[in-house]
């Protein structure tokens, strides 16, 4: 277990150089960004040359890069242009997209697990049928369509939460965009679970907690369910890494201003290091999700084991 | 045994939920007195001398008052903290300054205060994005050279003669000067800036009404009432707390819910029910921006002599009534000259100064572009940026109306470009094959910075590359003019060479929109279409 874990953190670092290559690559694809910081006018030569020096763009792109990673590895990732260091906008974004995705998986969990526990144990039936349609409908409505219509409707025409969320991000306020977020979702982990329950129900180990006489209650929640989960395990633990990154939209709608603001930000006024350096920790958010989700794979079934 | 587990769990979802809401609040901080307001993220940091969007462009002028300021109403510059500003020449000034200003830090402001904030403005290694604001002041070259270091630390134009008088002189006679001097670029500075810069950026102390109660970058920026405000305009209101929204149809949800007092951008898309949402508290009113087309005049293609023809062919093809109403619901005015209509016709202002090339007129248009030798290459792209103020919209029906024009279904498309600063980089290489979007938005209301930045030849946002001596020789003429009436006849005059030329189609004068709420009252744009912040009244 332990050397699993130890070759897993060792795979993350050419995964950590790959990407970071690859996004500084593409974001120096986009162009300069010196052009766009004059507004409708032409940079000033004379100061838009000291700009450059300032941000190290007169480099090529390897020296770029190679700056770029030596100052990573000292802890600093560069400034943003308005003068702020990359690490502070982290320091006030990721805490705010972190709790986001948190009440996300909470809610995709809770009501996720449970709508696929009823429709699973009673599949074929009114309850499973509209529990699926139900599904089918909220998978096929964009984010951006579900984020507008329960804003307009919880925020203005009931007035029941407030339609943008205060720069604090209070967890009450993240209610609403963490349902919006976590409805896709919501609906993988119900048919997930639906299925998995579905199919289990009729195992032997079931009939057989039954026949020793279990209440019903505990032979669902300890023995079918733990063993039902281990696929829904699997997706919500990379749904965690994707909740975060897919942030954008629904950050963008409720005001939040969260990785997603940031990284929005970043593209519009191709601002490399805010870029680069928000990408790099999702990558590392994403690979350390997958690495907990396999180990948790042994705590639920203790027949999964590694060398 | 049942009954008890549900119980637990039940229990377990209940604190779930209790935690997800008890954790809240803190957002209830003082509201009474206090205004709020949607806000984009300025670009750089607060200093005056680096701000030259509108965003940041706002609060400088909440937090400064510098040696005129702009009439909220009407754009004419008065004196704020000048007594006077003399000159015989047009080329020297004497500025005095009032007594009894001061930052709200309790330093006074001095000569000095104007005197080492203008040269740190100028200054090459300050890397201030308004330096060439200062290029008209004697011993800018020498402060910021084209190329290599400075070879001075400060304008040699400037001079300080005691606390309250300072000399300016300029490298040539500019005589509408010190109308320029209510933009932001020419504010004061406390000596606190100099010493601590950091802590200043943190947190700007300016001369202003109001002052910065707490600045959290990205977020919110929250300014209180100076109590001790020297000036003539206190704010009416306690304070104003500037929010800032990556999109303005949050901001709009956020007003209709309540939540937000004031937006200064109200989304294209809710332009048709805005009325109906508001009522008389929709905001619709002319500002100082001006919509254009300007043509690459460095591609051969359309620079040669003889396209003059095609393109204002190009100009009467395209129906700027229509657009107007039904993109943009009347916020938007056809255009008939290359400057606005909040000039004022004292100011320049002259409706129809385009003459018949800016009248839509189908048939003269197909005949001039056939005359002119017909569009390059049989067709015409239209570039603008796609991220940012739906452009698309408006580049799409333009296209539209050229094609029914001509009869060609293909005569014209629009070139969207990804994002605003790859586009800036298409302009500054020069990389334009054909007409691009170019809207202006006046620095300060005069004719002349409707003409000169844009028209002049290598001017700063001269992106057409249009060279014209006679247009450049009238400018100077004008400029150098003592008479106020003199010089916007003379531009005027520079002005009709645009209209023979047409390196850029004028398309319309854009409107500022804005909604407020019912707890705020006395709600105003000014002509550059920024809310009038300190006359607001919370009722």
């Amino acid at each position: 277990m332990g050397r699993y874990v130890i070759r897993r953190l060792l795979q993350m670092i050419p995964v950590f150089i790959g990407s970071t290559f690859l996004i500084f690559f593409m974001v120096y694809a986009l162009g300069d960004p010196v052009a766009a910081m004059f507004g409708d006018r032409a940079p000033d030569p004379a100061t838009a040359a000291q700009i450059r020096r300032e941000l190290y763009l007169d480099a090529p792109l390897w020296k770029q890069y190679l700056h770029y990673m030596g100052q990573i590895f000292q802890g600093n990732f560069g400034t943003a242009f308005n003068g702020q260091p990359v690490t502070e906008l982290m320091a006030s974004a990721f805490p705010v997209t972190l709790r986001l995705a948190l009440v996300a998986v909470v809610i995709e969990m809770l009501v996720g697990i449970v709508l696929g526990v009823f429709s699973g144990l009673r599949r074929g039936r009114d309850i499973d049928t509209t529990v699926l349609v139900l599904t089918l409908v909220v998978v096929s409505i964009p984010t951006f369509v579900s984020g507008y219509l329960l804003q307009f409707l919880f925020g203005v025409q009931w007035a029941w939460a407030a339609p943008s969320v205060a720069p604090e991000a209070p967890l009450n306020e993240l209610l609403l965009p963490g349902l919006v977020l976590a409805l896709v979702s919501l609906a993988y982990v119900t048919r997930l679970t639906r299925t998995s329950i579905a199919e289990n129900a009729r195992a032997d180990y079931v009939r057989t907690a039954l026949a020793k006489g279990l209440p019903r209650h505990r032979v669902i929640t300890r023995h079918l369910l733990r063993n039902s989960l281990i696929p829904v395990v699997t997706f919500i633990g990379t749904d965690i890494g994707a909740l975060m990154g897919g942030a954008i939209v629904t950050e963008r709608i409720f005001n939040i201003h969260g990785v997603g603001y940031q990284l929005y930000q970043g593209i519009l006024r191709q601002n490399s290091p805010t870029v680069v350096g928000f990408v790099t920790i999702l990558v590392l958010v994403f690979l350390l999700a997958n690495l907990l989700v396999d180990l948790l794979y042994a705590v639920l079934d203790p027949r999964i084991r590694y060398a | 045994m049942r009954r008890a587990t549900c119980a637990k769990w039940g229990a377990s979802a209940v604190a779930v939920a209790l935690v997800a809401t008890g954790c809240g609040g803190g957002s209830g901080a003082s509201r009474s007195g206090v205004v709020s307001a949607s806000w984009g993220d300025p670009q750089n940091p607060l200093e005056p001398a680096n701000t030259n969007e509108v965003q940041g462009g706002k609060v400088l002028e909440m937090l400064f008052r510098g040696l005129k300021r702009y009439n909220p109403k009407t754009g004419a510059a008065e004196n704020v903290i000048a007594d006077r500003i003399e000159t015989k020449d047009s080329q020297n000034f004497t500025v005095t300054l009032k007594d009894g200003w001061t930052f709200s830090n309790g330093e006074k402001v001095t000569a000095k205060s104007f005197v080492d904030a203008w040269n740190y403005g100028a200054l090459l290694s300050n890397k201030q994005k308004n330096a060439p604001f200062f290029q008209y002041i004697d011993g800018f070259a020498q402060v910021h050279p084209d190329t290599g270091s400075p070879r001075a630390k400060t304008l040699s134009g400037l001079a300080v003669k005691d606390d309250k008088t300072f000399t300016v002189k300029l490298n040539q006679k500019f005589s509408t000067w010190p109308d320029t001097l209510g933009y932001a670029a020419f504010m004061p500075l406390p000596q606190a800036f100099f010493r601590d810069h950091d802590a200043w950026i943190g947190k700007p102390v300016g001369n202003g009404p109001y002052t910065v109660d707490s600045y959290e970058k990205g977020s919110v920026l929250r300014m209180r009432k100076w109590d001790k405000y020297p000036g003539d305009d206190p704010a009416r209101n306690g304070g104003i707390d500037l929010r800032v929204y990556t999109d303005n149809n949050t901001a709009y949800t956020d007003l209709q819910a309540g939540n937000l007092d004031l937006v200064d951008d109200v989304p294209a898309a809710q332009l048709k029910n805005v009325r109906a949402d508001l009522g008389g508290r929709y905001i619709n009113q002319p500002a100082g921006i001006i919509q254009t087309l300007a043509f690459p005049m460095y591609d051969k293609r359309w620079g040669r002599p003889g396209a003059e023809k095609v393109r204002r062919g190009l100009s009467m093809a395209i129906d700027r009534d229509q657009i107007t109403r039904e993109i943009f619901q009347k916020t938007r005015t056809p255009a008939t000259d290359w400057t606005s209509p909040v000039l004022g016709p004292k100011g320049g202002y002259k409706p129809g100064l385009c003459g018949e090339a800016c009248e839509f007129h189908a048939a003269k248009a197909k005949q001039l572009i056939k005359e002119g030798g017909g569009l390059p290459g049989g067709r015409v792209t239209l570039a603008y940026n796609a991220d940012t103020g739906s452009h698309k919209d408006w580049i799409d029906a333009l296209c539209n109306s050229i094609n029914k024009s001509l009869g060609e279904d293909q005569a014209c498309v629009g070139a969207p470009v990804g994002t605003f600063a790859d586009f800036r980089n298409k302009l500054t290489a020069r990389r334009m094959s054909g007409p691009f979007r170019a809207g202006w938005q006046m620095d300060y209301p005069l004719i002349q910075n409707f003409l000169q930045p844009l028209y002049y030849t290598n001017a700063s946002a001269n992106d057409g590359k249009f060279s014209n001596a006679s247009f450049d020789k009238l400018v100077n003429q004008a400029n150098a003019e003592t008479d106020q009436k003199k010089a916007v006849a003379t531009f005027q005059d520079a002005e009709k060479i645009l209209a023979t030329q047409m390196p850029a189609i004028p398309l319309w004068y854009q409107n500022g929109s804005g909604g407020y709420s019912d707890r705020i009252s006395n709600v105003a744009l000014n002509p550059f279409s920024v809310p009038v912040y300190d006359d607001i009244k919370v009722n």
